[in-house]
Parts: structure tokens; sequence; C-alpha cells
């Protein structure tokens, strides 16, 4: 029985515990998106073939890849995003980050959980030694599927405590991170493609944007027809898919309720007022305004807003603090 | 690794040799020694390949755990497994009651000591032991003149090292006082055991182990300060790259405790705090894992970034404990170790139950003279090291390394010691497909608060490369489980009687 009541949460820790989620859930969608891209070459005319430039633009990292592997082919572009260890965003790089911080807070996280992020580690660490995978779909599906695992282990064998709330907070914020990227980067290229429209391709390659978040099944039952300005409401605006990033953000803007102990619809701290801010202009968006006003432009300036939620995060629980809340305990 | 099912991997003890040592499974004449035969018997009737098959699945299980340690100086793969011997060590009850009071006895005497070095130093009044001698050890601080830590308890936690020489005799090799580590592969181990030898645990009666982290945290929050209903215990870890953050995760989890680096505390109006989410939380209790050095930037090294600045202030206002001690590395000194006899016979006023390794302190001149010219003999240590660090095994060095040891030692013989190479006792242990005999060593461990508590049980480190004589880890030894059997009920009338016996 431990003697104190209760137990408050590190700073160290509830960072810690943050990034590891960030890192799984970016982990995550690197493997979606090479797979998703991987199977839509396979669809497209070989004049398609510079498929595999825009994914490596959706992480924002262009410039690194250029400098260290010049041009966009399949194989650069997955030795770049799979297993580079110099590049920070690489699956490897991701799945070592996200061990490196579990490692720092074994004693918070369940053994379950830190046993995951390990054999995820053995695992990208014994594909890296032996080259890259034979068969790349396979390698995509085990990364995922490992990633979906520790989210259930996650779910099911640690209590839901205040590191267990800043573990959905990092993972929500991030993947609406990468919700935004992916619908930017992809929208901006094929909206042009007008001589496409009407074609098969054009169709093969909207499907292909809504497969990278797992979301064409959810659409099709929702919206049916493939249709840029539904498919543009359907991940940014919708309430109920969770890759949307109004939902991410409702979710995160939850668990930081849960953790500060503040009602919903008010705020204690600059975070939750930021994300809170976030929430209801994405709550009362309509489709037709922001694409009228510009999606790249909405997209940035919804950038730029994440990430001032995230550096208001780390100003109001992780950095360090300087006078004693509760002297005298 | 490779398993073969053919023949060879049937494991049986029949081509074992003891090859003149003292074993601690086998007489001289190959016969199993009475405690040993139930684990004989059922080594003996496994299937063939089965022991290499549990072998290899326990290492599966400790990698995919993450149970490894940090070689220092390695950069690529620098974590590795602690191998892991399945043939566990087996104390029969009468050989550990021995143990038991010899080490309750040292450690009582030690605290004794290092207290009185750091107030009226009656026994360097007294001649026992030379001034300079204390004066000059490394692991002395004169910061901590003075202090009063709670019970007058310097040594809180102790991991001494034992070793069997070719009698079969017991010696403390040393005594570990500063920040001992492995009692978390003590625990581990067991757990791996119990799985795979069931039916050796049911037919003994193997004392348990597990009780361990509740014992410590309950002398840990023993020592909070007076007047804190339920104390905040935390332990200082240095981070994850230290060779030993495995156990100190592991020893807070199974304790309900925090785990904390430095950077998580800060000194405020006199008290340790901790950095929350929700702001500062008073910290009572340290079980710190950190070296004195790098504890506190304004008591000890200013340079290091790893402590908390203000801490040895708050601990000296008996605002917060720390376990163990600062400065009561100087019982530790491989040159005061020497006089641990002389120590335990001036405060207990009796000899030692367990008896030291003979040991030549260079800076005599006659002890010096006498360690230069025996240098391929002797075992020679540096007085402030630990790990197998800075260590010359005469019998198995070459001549430059010698030349290399003569210069040190002329150049500082107050840092260096030297013990005749012992014939450590061995054990059977699994080489490829067979078993070998491979040095050991014992390190029980030792928890002292109010009353000083003996865990039955403790780390076996087994030489895992043949013939070599260097068990830690960082030299690439591996761990053995060790059972202590529980006294028989008809015995436990003589136990008591070996424990009251002067020796």
């Amino acid at each position: 029985m431990m003697a104190a009541p209760k137990r408050p949460l590190l700073s160290r820790v509830a960072d810690a515990v943050y990034w590891m989620a960030r890192y799984i859930e970016r982990a995550e969608n690197v493997a979606r998106f090479i797979d998703v891209n991987h199977n839509l070459t396979l669809d497209l005319p070989r004049h398609y073939s510079d498929q595999w430039q825009p994914i490596v633009d959706t992480t924002g990292d262009r410039a690194i890849f250029q400098e260290r592997y010049g041009e966009a082919t399949q194989e650069n572009v997955v030795r770049f995003l799979a297993f580079e260890p110099e590049y920070p965003n690489s699956i490897y790089s991701c799945i070592v980050a996200a061990r490196e911080n579990a490692r720092s807070v074994r004693e918070t996280i369940s053994s379950e959980m830190w046993e995951q992020i390990n054999s995820m580690y053995l695992l990208v660490t014994a594909q890296n030694r032996k080259g890259l995978p034979e068969v790349l779909p396979e390698f995509c599906l085990q990364i995922r599927m490992a990633c979906h695992l520790f989210q259930g282990i996650t779910q099911d064998t640690m209590s839901h405590d205040e590191a267990w709330h800043f573990i959905q907070l990092g993972r929500r914020l991030e993947r609406a991170d990468k919700t935004s990227r992916t619908l930017d980067v992809k929208y901006f290229i094929l909206l042009p493609s007008v001589i496409d429209v009407g074609t098969p391709y054009d169709d093969v390659q909207w499907t292909a944007l809504l497969k990278s978040v797992t979301g064409f099944e959810m659409y099709r039952k929702k919206h049916g027809r493939i249709s840029p300005d539904r498919i543009v409401e359907f991940l940014l605006l919708d309430g109920d898919f969770p890759r949307a990033v109004r939902q991410c953000l409702a979710r995160a803007d939850d668990a930081l309720h849960v953790i500060t102990g503040t009602p919903r619809g008010a705020f204690s701290c600059q975070s939750e007022q930021r994300l809170g801010l976030l929430r209801s202009e994405l709550d009362y968006a309509h489709v037709e305004a922001i694409l009228s006003a510009g999606l790249h432009e909405f997209l940035d300036a919804l950038q730029t807003k994440m990430n001032t939620v995230d550096e208001c995060i780390l100003q109001d629980f992780f950095a360090q603090r300087a006078a004693p809340a509760t002297a005298g305990a | 690794m490779q398993i073969h099912t053919t023949g060879g991997s049937a494991l049986r003890f029949s081509s074992y040799q003891t090859d003149g040592f003292y074993d601690e499974m086998f007489e001289a004449d190959g016969s199993s020694r009475p405690h040993v035969r139930l684990l004989v018997e059922i080594i003996e009737s496994l299937s063939d390949g089965a022991l290499l098959r549990y072998k290899h699945a326990a290492e599966t299980l400790l990698l995919q755990m993450g149970i490894t340690f940090n070689v220092y100086g390695d950069s690529a793969g620098a974590e590795r497994i602690f191998p892991f011997d399945l043939v566990p060590r087996i104390v029969p009850a009468a050989e550990w009651s021995i143990i038991e009071s010899g080490l309750q006895q040292r450690i009582h005497a030690l605290n004794a000591f290092i207290d009185d070095i750091y107030h009226e130093q009656k026994i360097l009044k007294d001649g026992i032991i030379p001034s300079e001698v204390i004066l000059s050890a490394a692991s002395y601080r004169k910061q901590c003149q003075g202090l009063n830590p709670p019970w007058g308890v310097w040594c809180h936690i102790t991991g001494t090292d034992l070793v069997r020489d070719r009698d079969g005799c017991y010696y403390v090799l040393e005594d570990n006082l500063r920040v001992p580590s492995g009692v978390s592969y003590v625990l581990e181990n067991r757990e791996v055991l119990k799985r795979i030898f069931p039916g050796v645990f049911e037919g003994l009666s193997v004392r348990p182990v597990n009780e361990y982290p509740s014992r410590l945290l309950e002398m840990l929050e023993s020592l909070a300060p007076a007047g804190v209903a339920e104390p905040r215990v935390v332990l200082l870890t240095p981070g994850i790259y230290n060779s030993a953050y495995f156990e100190h995760s592991f020893l807070a989890q199974q304790m309900g405790v925090q785990l904390v680096e430095g950077r998580d505390l800060v000194v405020s109006s006199g008290d340790v705090f901790m950095r929350t989410t929700k702001g500062l939380e008073r910290v009572h209790v340290i079980y710190r894992r950190v070296d004195d050095d790098f504890l506190d930037p304004e008591a000890f090294r200013p340079d290091s970034l790893l402590g908390v600045p203000g801490l040895l202030a708050c601990y000296r206002a008996g605002r917060v404990a720390l376990a163990n001690a600062p400065g009561n590395g100087v019982a530790d000194d491989k040159v005061i170790y020497a006089y641990v006899p002389e120590i335990i016979k001036y405060y207990e006023d009796r000899d030692a139950i367990l008896p030291n390794v003979p040991t030549y302190l260079c800076w005599r001149d006659q002890d010096r003279a006498y360690v230069l010219d025996h240098l391929d003999r002797l075992v020679v240590k540096a007085a402030n090291e630990s790990g197998g660090y800075g260590m010359l095994v005469g019998p198995h060095s070459t001549a430059t390394e010698r030349a290399e040891f003569a210069g040190r030692i002329r150049a500082n013989p107050r840092n260096y010691i030297a013990q005749p190479t012992l014939a450590l006792s061995r054990a059977p242990t699994i080489v490829d497909d067979h078993f070998e005999g491979r040095h050991v060593d014992l390190r029980p461990y030792v928890l002292c608060g109010k009353e000083i508590y003996v865990l039955p049980g403790g780390l076996t480190r087994v030489a895992m490369r043949k013939g070599s004589l260097v068990v830690n880890s960082s030299q690439g030894g591996g761990s053995k489980d060790t059972w202590v059997l529980a006294p028989h009920p008809t015995e436990l009338q003589s136990q008591s009687q070996i424990q009251a016996e002067p020796s």
C-alpha cells in the first residue's frame, strides 16, 4: 500500500508520456502513408511515377530529403521515411524516441505498454539490419498493427489517471496535425489536375487520400460519391470520424479538462484557452466558407494555432516552475 | 542461439569435473552435496534439450521485457541482457545463518565506525587506525562532519561481496556501502526459475525473496523527518543512460514510489520539492542511486549538472532523509576495508564472524615491497574503484600490465592494495551444450534502519569466461539465482546455537 494518498505527476514524466504518444502516432502515420502510396503506384500509369515526392512533402521535410537522397524514387523515399536514423521523423527514429521516452517512465506506464514498445523496437531494428523489406505492405501492416496494439494495451492496462490523459492529449494533437498536413499537400496537388477530372485516375487519387487516413469506408458510408469538397469536410470537420481534425481536437480538449479539473467550456490556463478557441472554431465552421477563402490559407493558420497549443502545454505543464504551489504539505 | 537436439544436449553431470576447486554442488569425489541432491535428480530427469530450450526461452523473455543493462564505453548496441545461468546456487540453512549473523555484526560495526569518524573519531584517537589513512581516503567527506542521520545509520542498503576459497570458507571481499546494485536481478531471476523448476521449489523449502521491496519501502519510510505522517519517498536516478537504470525503475515500480532525476527536484525555503504538473510537492525521503559527487553541486562537485543545489543543507537540517547517507563511502575504501576486523573488535568487542581476505596495504613499505615482488601471484586493486575497473589479476596478467601496475603503485602507494589470488569456488554452469565449472561469488543484500535485515538470497555472480575470476557484469559476468533453504524444523535449535557462539 502506498503511503501518500495522491500521486502528483512529475512534469518530466508528463512530458515523456506526451511525446511517447506523439511518436507512436507519428510512426503509424508514416507507415500508413508509405503503404497507401505504394498501393497507389500500382494502380497508376507510368507517367504518374513522381507519386513519391508528395509524401515527402507531407512530412514538411523536403529539404532534408533532397539533401540526403536527391531523387524521390520509391527506394529512396522508403529508406528515408522508414529507416533513416538521422531523420528524426522516420519510423525507425520515432520508435526509438518513443522507446527512450517510455524507458524514462517505465514505472509510470504499465509493463505491457513497455513490452509492446520494446517489441516494436526489436522489430524495426531487426528489419533495419536486414535492409529494405522484401514485402513492403507486410512491413507497413506490421508497424500499423503494432501501433494499434499499443493503443489498445494503453487503453486497457493503464489506469486512466493524469499520465494517461497526457498520452491521449499527445496522441490526438499529433493525429490532428498529420491529417491536416496530408489534406494540405494532397489537395494542393490533386485539385489542379483538371485534365483528369472525371477520369478513373482522379477517383483513384482522392480515394488514396482517404485511405491514407483510413477514412475511405467511413467516408463512403456518410457521403457516397467522391467529391473534393465533401472529402475536405469529412477530414476537417467530421464530428465522428476519429482522424478528422475536429474530432481529434475535441478529444484533446476533453483530456486537457480532465487533467486540470476545469469544467468544459471554461479555462484555467493558456493551453485550455487556445485549444478551446480552436475547438469551437471547427465546431462552427462551414466547409464552403473555408474553401472560398482558400483551404491552404486555412490549414496554414490551423497549423500555427496547433503549434501554439503545443507551446502552451509545454509552458503550463512541462516547464519547470519556480514557487511551491502547496508548501507545508 | 542454435539448439542442438542430438545426444550432446542432454546436459547431464556424469562428465562434470570439479578440477580441484571447491564446487558448490559436488564433492571432490564427484558425489553431489546433500542439499543439492533433489536439484541434480530433477536436472538429470529432464528430457534431452529441455534445459537449453528453457535457457533460450528465458533469454528471449528477458530481451522482450527489456531487462537490460548498459555497458559504458560501448557505443553501438549499448544494451545487453545480463547473462543468466539456469542452474541455481543453493545455500543450506546452517551456512546461511552464519552469513546472516556475520553480516549483521559487520554492518552494525561499520555504522558505528562511520558515525564515530564523522563525530568524535575515537577510533583514530585510540590509535586503532592511523588518521592519515582516513583523511586521505577519496571517499571521506569533510562536509559530512557532525551530521546526524536518522537512527545513526549511514549504510541503509548494502550489498556485501562474499567469496569462498578452496577450503569452502566464506570471506568478505568488498563491502559496497555506497550505491550497491543488482538486487533487481535477484527478484527477476527468481521469477524466471519459479516458472522453470516448480518441482524443486515444491520439494525444497526455498526462502522467498519477494518481500524485499516492501522491506525496503518500510525502512525508507522510517527515515522520514519527525512529525510527517505520510512521508513521500522517491528514488533518485542519474537517468536512463546509467548502467543500473533498469533496476532503478524496477524498484520504484515495485515500491510504488516516484522515480526522479536531479532536474525533477528543487530546494525551496529549506525543503526539497519535486516539480509536478500541478506545482511543487514536498519530498521527505530520497533513496538515491547517485554517487555523493553528483548529489549537490553546492556541497560536492560544483561542475556536476546532475545534482540538486542545496540538498545537503536540507539533509543536514533534518528536513529530508537520504539513503544511503553521504560520506559513508569512507568505510568502502579498500585500504580501510583491511581494518574492518579491528573495527568490529573495537566497536562490538567480538571477533569478526566473517573473515576478511588477507590484504596488503601498499602504503606500508614492507607490504609494498612484498606486493611488487609478487605481482604475478596477487590481485591488485585501486582503493577507490569498483565494478572490476582499475584491477590487476596477477596470474592472468602480462609482463607489460604488471610493469604498468608496478609504476602506478610506486607513484601512489596509498591508492593500492593487494590480495592473494583466491581459488574462488565454482558452480556448474551451462556452457554451449554441457556443464562446466565457473567461478562465482555471492552478494547478499542488507537493509539497516531501526533493525538489520538480511535478504535470504542474493546475487550469485558468475565469471562466464573459462578460468576467469572477474564476475562483474561490466566485465562479462553473468548471474545465477541463489536459493537459501529454510531451516528444517529439527535444525532450528542447533541454528540458534551457531548464532550464539562467539566463534
